[in-house]
């Protein structure tokens, strides 16, 4: 069962994004993560679409989302070099001596806080998702108050791109 | 020229050439029926129930080739409409679904006879639509009809809310010459490379045999298949969906493979060592269980649809393309390259087929009082041999007698619900065989139970007086249920035995038609002949069979093709080879 990352190229229409959750869920295919927005064409989308399988459901996965009509290009990006990156937002408790601390161990991890309370600091933090579970690990959980993660995009090395 | 929503939709329809549309009126439509009244070229077919539109429209696409065309209501006429576009989807067969939706800005609102219909058709259907602006329809209309008919067919549905038909918004009509769509490009052309490879692959191999689905019968590649294997001599199976794209009669013939193909065919299966897939799908009902599989053999698909390529089995030889254009490809390699089949090794193949051909599976019985399904199913071919004969099927025992014991030799005459098995499909499916060829000779073989899920449409038949002829197989048992119950139940009957059935001949005659009941063997030849003389009615024949017929031969689900339950009329029950 590997982890696979797919970058899909789709048609920015209404109820394109349920067309291509309900083929996993129809399929029986894991989805682990899911992300999408407008390019800098605004009649494309642009998702991001993290699964697992072995190389049968992988192929199956790939062949029946370029079935799809609305599905214009894909790419399985875990089949070449590429770069991942997530982002999360993490509101933790900042209080007394361990209000230096939080502040301590985000700069460590190249978090940037951007929202600031008297009890509590809200980070952002970039990277790929070990990274961050990463910085979750080094927080106690009584430390933690909310995190949202938008799941990982990705994107080729190199001059090759992804487009119509 | 200022044209509605309305009127938009009835003139795209006629400029796509299209000569009837089945459907049924209700609210969110009703400014389409409105332009439909006013003029008279586009056909509307009345139906009594929306599924029987589907059907309808489904059974005139399998027939013609054309897609079929339905207009139903909002709400409940689409929920209605859901299962004849499901039977369509899974057969691959084109067909465009208008529904008609709540006004635009009460979306949403769980307006009166309101559904998500692009939600609920979403997983069934090759695309669907909402329009939400009338300057949208003429292009989305264009596009649904691109979409069901080209690459592997199937239905597209276009959702259309009430206020885009109102009658009071006029705007210049044109309709598009055709439709470019960045994101949907079905491939014509296999790759030269791998059909070199699997000619190769085909000739060196000495037991080959062609396996041919619906996708034959769909690409319209029938004369192709012909020439090929009449050219290579390699015997052919047909899928159920595939029967007719080879003459049955013919002997390079091995007939139908798969859960209840014969024992050559799947004997063939089991020991070929070359199989050729063509516009099939590896259908667990064809397959059995994938570990034993055609376990010796390489494996050529060709198929329109990448995503039917090593969905079930992993196959050597994938090639991607048009059946038709495909398989001309191969013609024209082995003309060029004057190959030739390896004789002495398919000399002896052949052998062995006709060893296993010998054993006769699908014999039976006649000699009882009763009148055996087989044997109905051959006397209709007997009947209809010379006609123009189309025979539409529903789902269980008699549609597998019907696939086993009626010989087709034409493509699109055979015409039945293979993936989903929808019961109710054949009377209404008839209706548009008949629409769409009224001088041909169209009849539906059915159960008491199938034939009870649309008998309503026998009014609709009377309406348009459609002549059908209903050969009812009548057991009085859902039989394919009976016989799962009386192999893997112990005989427990639960729920399969049709009770309180109504009197067929008199509700034949209370809407008009033709009723008869026969149930003596001898008197069958006669009843057909003179139901099928009745060239201008329908004739509602109620055949009483032998109620605990089994057919045979039959794979359990699960099961090898060399693992077949025989008919009890051969020596060993069960075959083990």
């Amino acid at each position: 069962m590997m982890r696979h990352i797919i970058s899909i190229l789709m048609e920015n229409e209404a109820g394109a994004l349920s067309r291509v959750s309900g083929l996993f869920s129809a399929r029986g295919y894991n989805i682990e993560s899911l992300t999408v927005a407008p390019t800098e064409d605004a009649t494309m989308s642009r998702m991001t679409l993290v699964t697992t399988g072995d190389e049968n459901i992988i192929e199956q996965i790939t062949k029946q989302l370029n079935k799809l009509v609305d599905v214009i290009k894909l790419v399985d990006l875990s089949e070449g070099s590429h770069i991942e990156r997530e982002l999360m937002m993490i509101k933790v408790r900042a209080e007394g001596a361990a209000r230096d601390d939080v502040k301590r161990l985000a700069d460590i991890f190249r978090g940037n806080i951007i929202d600031v309370s008297e009890n509590s600091y809200t980070i952002e933090m970039t990277g790929n998702g070990s990274k961050l579970d990463a910085f979750i690990d080094t927080l106690n959980e009584d430390q933690i108050i909310e995190t949202v993660r938008s799941g990982p995009l990705g994107i080729a090395r190199g001059g090759q791109r992804l487009s119509v | 020229m200022e044209l509605s929503g309305a009127e938009i939709i009835v003139q795209a329809l006629k400029d796509e050439g299209v000569d009837y549309v089945w459907g049924y009126p209700g609210g969110s439509v009703l400014h389409i029926y409105d332009a439909i009244f006013r003029q008279e070229e586009l056909r509307h077919i009345l139906v009594r129930h929306e599924q029987a539109a589907t059907h309808a429209a489904d059974g005139y696409a399998r027939a013609t080739g054309k897609p079929g065309v339905v207009l139903v209501t909002s709400g409940p006429g689409a929920t209605n409409a859901v299962t004849g576009i499901a039977t369509a989807y899974m057969d691959s067969i084109p067909m465009v679904v208008i529904t008609g939706q709540v006004p635009t800005p009460v979306i949403g609102s769980d307006a009166f006879q309101e559904v998500d219909t692009v939600g609920i058709t979403r997983p069934c259907v090759k695309h669907n639509f909402l329009v939400k602006r009338v300057e949208d329809i003429a292009e989305t209309i264009k596009k649904a009809f691109y979409i069901a008919s080209s690459g592997r067919p199937g239905p597209v549905v276009v959702d259309i809310p009430k206020d885009v038909t109102d009658p009071n918004v006029k705007i210049p009509y044109s309709y598009p010459e055709q439709v470019e769509m960045r994101s949907y490009s079905p491939v014509e052309k296999g790759h030269p490379g791998q059909i070199r490879k699997a000619v190769d692959m085909i000739m060196g191999a000495e037991r080959p045999v062609f396996y041919t689905g619906g996708g034959v019968v769909l690409g319209e590649a029938s004369e192709e298949l012909r020439e090929l294997v009449r050219k290579t001599g390699i015997p052919v199976t047909n899928t159920l969906m595939g029967l007719g794209s080879y003459p049955a009669t013919d002997d390079l013939y091995i007939g139908m493979l798969g859960m209840h193909g014969t024992y050559e065919a799947n004997m063939a299966m089991h020991e070929t060592d070359m199989l050729i897939a063509i516009g099939a799908r590896f259908d667990d009902r064809v397959t059995g269980k994938i570990a034993q599989f055609c376990p010796n053999a390489r494996i050529v698909h060709i198929d329109v649809d990448p995503a039917s390529i090593s969905k079930t089995v992993r196959v050597d030889v994938p090639i991607v393309g048009q059946v038709k254009s495909v398989l001309r490809d191969v013609l024209r390699i082995i003309d060029d390259l004057k190959c030739e089949p390896n004789k002495p090794s398919l000399a002896k193949w052949w052998e062995r087929i006709n060893g296993w051909r010998s054993r006769d599976c699908l014999a039976y019985d006649q000699n009882g009082s009763s009148i055996k399904p087989q044997f109905a199913v051959e006397q209709l071919y007997q009947a209809t041999k010379d006609d123009d004969f189309y025979l539409t099927s529903d789902v269980g025992q008699h549609q597998m007698f019907a696939a086993q014991f009626y010989p087709f030799d034409k493509p699109r005459r055979w015409i039945n619900s293979g993936g989903l098995g929808t019961m109710g499909f054949g009377l209404p499916a008839a209706m548009g065989v008949q629409q769409a060829f009224p001088d041909a000779s169209v009849a539906c073989v059915t159960g008491e139970a199938s034939v009870q899920m649309c008998i309503q449409e026998l009014a609709t038949c009377k309406q348009y007086d459609l002549p059908l002829k209903i050969v009812l197989l009548n057991n009085g048992y859902m039989g394919m249920v009976r016989q799962w119950q009386e192999f893997f139940y112990d005989g427990r009957y639960s729920h399969s035995y049709v009770d309180a059935l109504p009197d067929f001949s008199k509700l034949a005659e209370s809407f008009g038609h033709v009723g008869m009941r026969i149930d003596n063997p001898a008197d069958l030849e006669g009843a057909y002949k003179e139901a099928f003389a009745m060239k201008d009615r329908l004739v509602f024949m109620n055949i009483i069979t032998d109620p605990e017929e089994n057919v045979y031969p039959m794979i359990e689900a699960g099961k090898g093709h060399h693992e077949m339950h025989m008919s009890p009329h051969h020596s060993s029950e069960r075959e083990l080879s």
